[in-house]
Order: C-alpha cells, then sequence, then structure tokens
C-alpha cells in the first residue's frame, strides 16, 4: 500500500478496519446531515438541536438508546431466521464496499470483474430482507416481505443494464480502470475536466439513481416498509439491536451506493489528471491516497443528498405501478441506452 | 345512467370473481385467504378504527370496518348534564374543528327557546364556523400525504395550521376547545386587532393551499394513486348517506350552508360549492382543497361586513329550555352534523341525538373497498376522512 | 396550438422542499428561521385571554356553590362557614359574613372549559394563561385556596374590544 512493507496480518487488519469506517462513516454522516438535518428544515423545524452541538451526537444518543433495549421475539417467529436476517442485509453493504476504491492505491481489493462482483453482491440483502418478513410470524412482515422480494428483484436488471452502458464506454469492469478512464479521458479533445460518464451517460445515471432509490426500499418505492399500512413492513417485529442494524443497513448501503455511482458516473476519487500532469495510475502522486477518499465522500454526500431529497418530497408508488415502472419504463430505455452506447463506441 | 348500472354490475361481478378466485385458492393450493387486522392501533385509521379485511394475496374479498373502540357515551352523557355543560362536552366530538361542533346544538336549543341572537353574535359564528372548517381540512390536506408516502405536506400542514389556531386562543381562550358559542350569542366579543391579523391569517393560509397543491396535487405519484380508485357513484353515495365533500365529489350538487335557511348569514356572502363529477379519491381530496380556499375568501367577506352591536341576547341568568323537540343540521368540516334535542323543560336536555358525519361516512367502506389492493385501502380510507370521535361520540 | 412546455409536477415538488428547506436555513435577521421554538429555552407567549389556570380571588367569594353546581366534573370542593363580624355603623347588627375553610379545584379532572368563571356572580374567578404547572404526582394538581390566590397575580389585564363591540357596561 505505501512504503512500509507490512506483513499480510497487517493489511488484514487495516483492511477490516478500513471497511468499518467506510461503512459507518457514511452511514452516520448521511443519518445526521440529511436525515436529522435536512430533513427538518424542509419541514420547517430545526431537527434535534439537544445532544451536542447543534444536534450532532443525536446519533450516538439514538445508538446508545437502541444498544440498551430488551430483545423482543415474538413467540411464534422462526428463531434462527429471526435472528440471522439482520446480519445477511448488513452483510451485503460490507461485501459491497469491499470493491470500492478510494485512491491510487486505497483500495480494498483490486477485482478485474468488480461491476460484476458489485451487482451481484448487492442482491443478497434481498434474502436478509425476504427471511426478515417471513420469519417474524407478523402478516404485516409478511406482506412487507413479500412486496420487497418482488420490487428488489425487480429493480435489479435496470441497474445491471444502466451499468452495462459504463463498461461498453470504459471497456473494463474493473472498478479502478473506470476511474482511470474518466480521469484521463478527454470529450471531443478537450481534457480540461476529463470525460465523467454522466455527461454522456446521462440516461444511464438516471435510470441507476432510479433503481437505487428502489433497491433502497426509499420512497417513493417504500411498499415494503410503507410505514402508514405495514407499520414498517419487514421490519416491524424488530427492536433494539436488531432494529440497528437494519438502520445502519439502510443508510450504510445508500452511502455505498452513492459511492458506487460517483466511481461510475462522477469519476470516483479521481480529479482530472491533465490539472496535474498524470497519465497512468502509477505516475498519480502518493498524497492522492489521502486526498482520494475526501473528494469520494463530497460526490457521495452530493448523490446522497439528492436520494434523500427525493426521499422526502414524493409519496409512494403501489407496487404494482412500481413493477410496472421497471418492466415497462426502465428496462426499455436502459436498452436503449445501451444500443446508442455501443454504436456511438464503434463509430467514435 | 347505464354507465352507473355498468359500474354496479361490474363491482358486483368482481365481488363474484373475488369469491371464486378464494375458493378456487381453498381447492387447488389447501390454502385459505388472510384475514388481516387493520387496527385498532394503526398509523393510518386516525383513530382507533378496526377493520376486518379479508385478503386474497393484495387484494381484498371483503372488508367490514368495526367502530366503537372509542365509544364515550355523549348522548348518554348530555342526559345528565345542563346545557352548558353539554356546550362543553360536544366541542369534543370532532376535535379538529371544534367549534363547529357546538353550532347546531346552540341553533337548536335557540330555536326551542324561541330566541335570536344578534346580528354581530351571527357573523362571528359564522366567521368561526368556516374557521374551523380551515383548521380540520388544512389537517386533512396534510395527513393525506403521509397515508400515501410523503412525509412533508404534513408539517407544513400544522404549521399553518397554529395560525388559525392561534386566532381562536386570541378570541376564545382555547385552541382546540374554544366553548365559545352561548344559547343567545357568544361568550365575549374579539379582542382589538382581531379583524386585521384574520386577514393577514387568511392569506397565509391561501399559500398554503398553493403549496400543498404543487407539492402534493401536481405529483404524478399522487395522481396514479388516487384518480380511479374508490369510484362511488352518486346515487350510491345518497343512497348510503355520505354528506359533505364525499358526496359533492360524486357530482352531486349539495350544500346545506347555501341550500338551508339558517340563522348565520351565508346568504350574505358570495360562495362557490365546488363538485367533482369522477367520484373517485382524487375528486374527494381536490374537492376539499378547493373548499379550504373557499372558506378563506368566506371569512374575508364576512370580516368586512360585521355589524356592530351586542353579542348576547337577552337571556335568563338560569337558563330553562321550555318543552319541544327540535332538530337542526349543518353543513360542518366533515360533513352534514345534526343535533336532535329533546327538552322537558329542565336545566339540561332530555335526549339529544347527534348525528354525525362520519359514522355515515364509513357505512359505505364494505361497498367501496371490495376488490381494491391493500395501499388502496389507506388511500380510500384518507380519501373519505372520518375523525374517530365522529364516529363514536 | 402547442401547450407551453409544463414543468412536470414532480420537479416542482422538489422546488417546494427545498424553498422550505432554504427559508429554515436563512439566518433570522433575514426574515427565515424554522417555525417551532427551541423550548423550554424560548417560550412562546399565551394570549391574554387564554385558559391556563383559574385564580381565585378570596375576598369576593361567598361559597354561593354556583362553581361546583356548574362544573361538568364536580372538580371544584367548596367549604365554609358563617362568622359573626362586627356591624358597620355603631349600634347596628353584626353582620353575617362568610369564611372560606376550603377551595379546592383539581386540575386533573378540570376540562377548562370555563363555566365556573362565567357563572360566578361575585367576579371571584379568573383566568390566567400560565400553563407550566405539571407535576410528578397526580395527588399534586389539587390546588388549594392559597396556591390558587398564588395564581391572582398572573392575571392578565383584558384587551380592549375590537371596534363594533358594545361597550360594557359598568
Amino acid at each position: 500500500m505505501i512504503a512500509v512493507d507490512l506483513p499480510y496480518w497487517a493489511q488484514s487488519l487495516l483492511r477490516v478496519l478500513g471497511g468499518t469506517v467506510a461503512v459507518l462513516l457514511p452511514a452516520g454522516t448521511i443519518v445526521y446531515l440529511f436525515l436529522f438535518k435536512m430533513m427538518s428544515f424542509m419541514q420547517s423545524r430545526l431537527g434535534p438541536m439537544e445532544a451536542g452541538p447543534y444536534g450532532s451526537m443525536q446519533l450516538f444518543a439514538e445508538v446508545g438508546k437502541w444498544l440498551q433495549k430488551e430483545d423482543i421475539q415474538p413467540e411464534n417467529a422462526d428463531k434462527s431466521v429471526f435472528k440471522m436476517a439482520p446480519l445477511v442485509v448488513l452483510l451485503s453493504t460490507f461485501l459491497l464496499v469491499a470493491a470500492v476504491p478510494f485512491g491510487p492505491d486505497a483500495y480494498f481489493t483490486d477485482f478485474e470483474a468488480g461491476v460484476f462482483y458489485a451487482l451481484a453482491v448487492s442482491s443478497i440483502s434481498v434474502l436478509g430482507i425476504l427471511m426478515a418478513g417471513w420469519s417474524s410470524a407478523n402478516k404485516y412482515s409478511l406482506l412487507g416481505g413479500l412486496r420487497a422480494a418482488g420490487q428488489l428483484i425487480a429493480y435489479e436488471l435496470p441497474m445491471v443494464l444502466a451499468v452495462v452502458g459504463v463498461v461498453i464506454q470504459a471497456g473494463t469492469m474493473n472498478f479502478q480502470g473506470i476511474v482511470l478512464q474518466q480521469n484521463t479521458g478527454s470529450i471531443f479533445g478537450w481534457d480540461g475536466i476529463g470525460n465523467p460518464y454522466i455527461l454522456t451517460q446521462f440516461v444511464g445515471f438516471f435510470v441507476f439513481m432510479i433503481a437505487v432509490q428502489a433497491e433502497l426500499t426509499q420512497t417513493p418505492f417504500d411498499m415494503p416498509i410503507a410505514e402508514s399500512e405495514l407499520v414498517s413492513g419487514y421490519m416491524t417485529e424488530y427492536s433494539g439491536f436488531r432494529f440497528l442494524m437494519f438502520f445502519i443497513a439502510e443508510f450504510a448501503t445508500a452511502g455505498v451506493f452513492s459511492l458506487i455511482a460517483s466511481v461510475l458516473f462522477l469519476g470516483g476519487w479521481g480529479i482530472p489528471f491533465s490539472w496535474f500532469g498524470w497519465t497512468t495510475a502509477d505516475s498519480v502522486d502518493n498524497w492522492m491516497n489521502v486526498v482520494g477518499p475526501l473528494i469520494m465522500i463530497t460526490k457521495m454526500m452530493a448523490l446522497a443528498f439528492i436520494i434523500m431529497w427525493v426521499r422526502f418530497s414524493y409519496p409512494r408508488f403501489r407496487e404494482d405501478q412500481l413493477q410496472r415502472f421497471a418492466w415497462k419504463v426502465l428496462i426499455p430505455v436502459s436498452l436503449v441506452n445501451i444500443m446508442f452506447t455501443a454504436i456511438l463506441k464503434v463509430a467514435f | 345512467m347505464s354507465d352507473v348500472t355498468d359500474l354496479i354490475d361490474r363491482q358486483k361481478l368482481s365481488y363474484i370473481a373475488a369469491q371464486a378466485a378464494d375458493a378456487r385458492l381453498n381447492v387447488e393450493l389447501e390454502t385459505e385467504g388472510m384475514t388481516l387486522n387493520i387496527g385498532p392501533q394503526h398509523p393510518a385509521t386516525h383513530g382507533t378504527l378496526r377493520i376486518i379485511a379479508r385478503l386474497d394475496g393484495e387484494q381484498v374479498i371483503w372488508a367490514d370496518p368495526s367502530a366503537g373502540y372509542m365509544h364515550r357515551g355523549y348522548e348518554k352523557l348530555t342526559e345528565v348534564r345542563t346545557y352548558p355543560q353539554v356546550n362543553t362536552l360536544i366541542n369534543r366530538i370532532d376535535w379538529l374543528g371544534s367549534f363547529a361542533n357546538e353550532v347546531p346544538f346552540i341553533l337548536a336549543a335557540e330555536q326551542l327557546m324561541d330566541i335570536e341572537a344578534p346580528a354581530r353574535a351571527q357573523w362571528i359564528r359564522a366567521i368561526f364556523f368556516e374557521l374551523s372548517r380551515i383548521a380540520n381540512v388544512s389537517l386533512f390536506l396534510g395527513d393525506l400525504g403521509v397515508q400515501l408516502g410523503a412525509i412533508t405536506p404534513v408539517f407544513m400542514a400544522f404549521r399553518d395550521r397554529e395560525y388559525v389556531l392561534n386566532l381562536i386562543e386570541s378570541a376564545t381562550g382555547g385552541r382546540f376547545h374554544p366553548n365559545f358559542d352561548r344559547i343567545g350569542g357568544l361568550k365575549d366579543d374579539l379582542p382589538k386587532g382581531w379583524i386585521d391579523e384574520t386577514k393577514q391569517v387568511m392569506k397565509k393560509l391561501r399559500n398554503f393551499c398553493d403549496e400543498i397543491e404543487t407539492l402534493l396535487f401536481g405529483n404524478e405519484i399522487f395522481q396514479s394513486r388516487t384518480r380511479g380508485i374508490g369510484v362511488i357513484p352518486a346515487n350510491v353515495a345518497q343512497s348510503y348517506g355520505l354528506s359533505g365533500a364525499n358526496l359533492r365529489a360524486s357530482g352531486v350538487d349539495w350544500d346545506l350552508r347555501r341550500d338551508q335557511k339558517i340563522a348565520l348569514p351565508y346568504d350574505k356572502v358570495d360562495f362557490k360549492v365546488w363538485t367533482h363529477p369522477d367520484g373517485d379519491a382524487f375528486a374527494r381530496c381536490w374537492v376539499r382543497l378547493q373548499e379550504t380556499r373557499e372558506a378563506t375568501l368566506i371569512v374575508d367577506q364576512l370580516l368586512d361586513g360585521i355589524p356592530s352591536g351586542p353579542v348576547m341576547a337577552k337571556v335568563p341568568r338560569i337558563i330553562k329550555v321550555p318543552e319541544g323537540e327540535a332538530y337542526v343540521s349543518t353543513e360542518n368540516p366533515l360533513g352534514e352534523m345534526g343535533y336532535y334535542v329533546v327538552s322537558q323543560g329542565d336545566l339540561g336536555p332530555f335526549r339529544v341525538r347527534i348525528r354525525t358525519a362520519s359514522f355515515n361516512n364509513i357505512s359505505i367502506v364494505p361497498w367501496v373497498l371490495r376488490g381494491v389492493f391493500v395501499p388502496d385501502i389507506i388511500t380510500i380510507l384518507a380519501s373519505l376522512y372520518f375523525i374517530l370521535g365522529d364516529i363514536d361520540k | 396550438m402547442p401547450s407551453k412546455p409544463q414543468v412536470p409536477g414532480l420537479v416542482k415538488g422538489l422546488g417546494v422542499t427545498f424553498n422550505t428547506m432554504m427559508q429554515t436555513i436563512k439566518p433570522k435577521k433575514f426574515g427565515g428561521g424554522a417555525a417551532t421554538v427551541q423550548y423550554p429555552r424560548e417560550k412562546e407567549a399565551p394570549t391574554a385571554r387564554a385558559r391556563g389556570v383559574i385564580a381565585l380571588r378570596e375576598d369576593n367569594c361567598t361559597s354561593c356553590m354556583l362553581c361546583a353546581r356548574s362544573c361538568p366534573d364536580w372538580c371544584i370542593y367548596i367549604e365554609g362557614h358563617k362568622e359573626l363580624a362586627p356591624p358597620r355603623r355603631a349600634g347596628g347588627a353584626p353582620r353575617k359574613v362568610n369564611k372560606l375553610d376550603r377551595f379546592d379545584i383539581d386540575y386533573a379532572l378540570c376540562m377548562y372549559c370555563g363555566i365556573c368563571v362565567e357563572v360566578c356572580p361575585f367576579d371571584a374567578l379568573f383566568w390566567s394563561p400560565e400553563y407550566e404547572y405539571s407535576e410528578p404526582r397526580i395527588a399534586d394538581l389539587l390546588h388549594d385556596k392559597e396556591k390558587l390566590g398564588e395564581w391572582m397575580e398572573t392575571v392578565p389585564e383584558q384587551p380592549e374590544l375590537e371596534a363594533g363591540a358594545e361597550k360594557k357596561k359598568k
């Protein structure tokens, strides 16, 4: 990683710590900035102000509150499945963040098929949600779990197809390669801002953000939770520490998907290489390993802002409407996007 | 007319088809439909309403409302209270637009006593009546968003409703339960500066209506959730006894403020009665939005024309209402509310029968919820708009 | 004729929430700020007529029991006795004066309807907008004569009436 040659166990330890930070830090920042503060401002109120200056310690207070609650399990629930479900959902988040690069040398692993791996692993959370819905011995949770199964599987496809356009344009499935392609690329010969794929793949970006909103079960696609009907859907019977895991998983996944979107469409950890005269991955300076994560966090915040902004402003779709939207609108649009990308890639 | 019969036939057919599907399921998979209890504790039922629904997957086969979890025994309570005490109690029937509950009762008692309140009192009564309508229906507009998943409009509703509640408090002393109407007039006159303040507040509420229209009604997702859902044709609505905005949204042009000769000065102001031909959930919500705006315009006109004079007629200190029976019903925020007062010359009424709007409004729930999806149950209940205190008294 | 291209309602809805957010973030001196107050650090003052708590002027009370009888919840408890006071002028008969022993209002039952204040013929009861008297024990919500007398200090001046009102005959 750096000039120091660390033994394998030390590298693994750093990776584990780094992974935990990479999951919890976006979750915490998104929860405080957007869920507590931005939602409050949009509703003409100030949000939590008591715990810490301007309520910054509220998240720690909430975590502490959930940790000390009683572990309630419904009597008829399938105990082992009930206990495993939040772990499975959180597991997929950690697996997902392992593929995201944060700097020229600051990555957990460098997969050749990074995109393929990320999209495959993100489906594990569907299993977790289904497990939670079925094992809760509650009709409302069952309804929520079944809705989630249909919705999340339906929206996997637009997500994959939207990313295919980026892969065609970049020519590689490696996340690091995609970042380098965007930052060393040029638009019709002008390399002032590199070639962020949001400009050429705006359709793909749009479809990807909608699919991400659905994968996170955020309004307008929050039928599985549907607070006014199902009282938290598949999460109804969870309280205390288990609910905390669902909560962290929801916002951590939002953060990680925003990180992936910023890698795919906004140029990832990089700023256009032409500003500094770099040409390849090795020629990038070492301080980029520290600045890169900061740039990633900024871009992630921007995308998470959009996700949360839409979440607080719209009512929710009915599940047959959202299925119709996915199958009849998003998939054809993303297929057409792939067709155009392929044609233009060959032409130019 | 034939398309209404078509609609009813289609409803019947879908009901039969749903029953057949249920039976088929039972045979094929040896499973039954699922019986789901919506309520009595549920975020969507505006209180403790219980709806027992039998579902086939996500579709409703039949649904039955089971009210009574909030029954407080008002009609029995009124038998052992005096008239001022009854006035205090009935504030709490429809607790969002409280002043509106007192009006028909006081008018019935005044009819029995053959007393007319002075003109100034009637005008101020009408102003408070419309203010309670605004307070009630502006909450509905926010609550509608929450039922459908939009969590922001409800905060705007509460924020702008505060202005109306502060107005009511500065004149009567109570935000939610004003207890302001008296037999023969009102308790007090308005404090200084109230008229100008009210005009400012009405402007703010019109801004609020515009904001809600942009944020909620203009939203394509909202429209796809509410258009064509829960269609109630006009004759079905009338036969089930719906009233208020529910009736007007099915195309029936019926408003007791205009159609009934009543002591309140509604014949002196110009107002439009909003109807909508569709009869679906969107129509009901839309009609209520327009009614809120119309109410602010009515208040403006009433404020300009308040006559001066006393607010209380000559009434004996101890009120004994002579024998007789009277029924007065008015166009309350939730619908038509009426009081049938039977008096035997005592300090208190002998029997009061309270005809509340929401009780009749939810009688249509079994009819309208057949064959709809579970999310549509919530939409339809939200658009019918009932208050549990009004149903259960 | 093609209609003007409409901004889709979805985008306009986003605009409304964004504007509300900007309005809340704007500092107070530019007219912004939240619609809420940070209670208990800042408190909103209730109006003069607000029904917060009932205050008792003991000198005026004659134990006529009208308030206790007209309360819908029967939450007023009155006990009194008659005493003989010296006559006003020399050579007259001793006057019967009322002495209040007990005047309790149970705020756990009180509905804040105001019938007692209105019905009192001697102007002994007044409304005060004080509302911060919650207690950890329900029994402490029974305010006795002394406490009700203390509330008299918080009774505000009644506001003037609006134009067009009948002048009060005093």
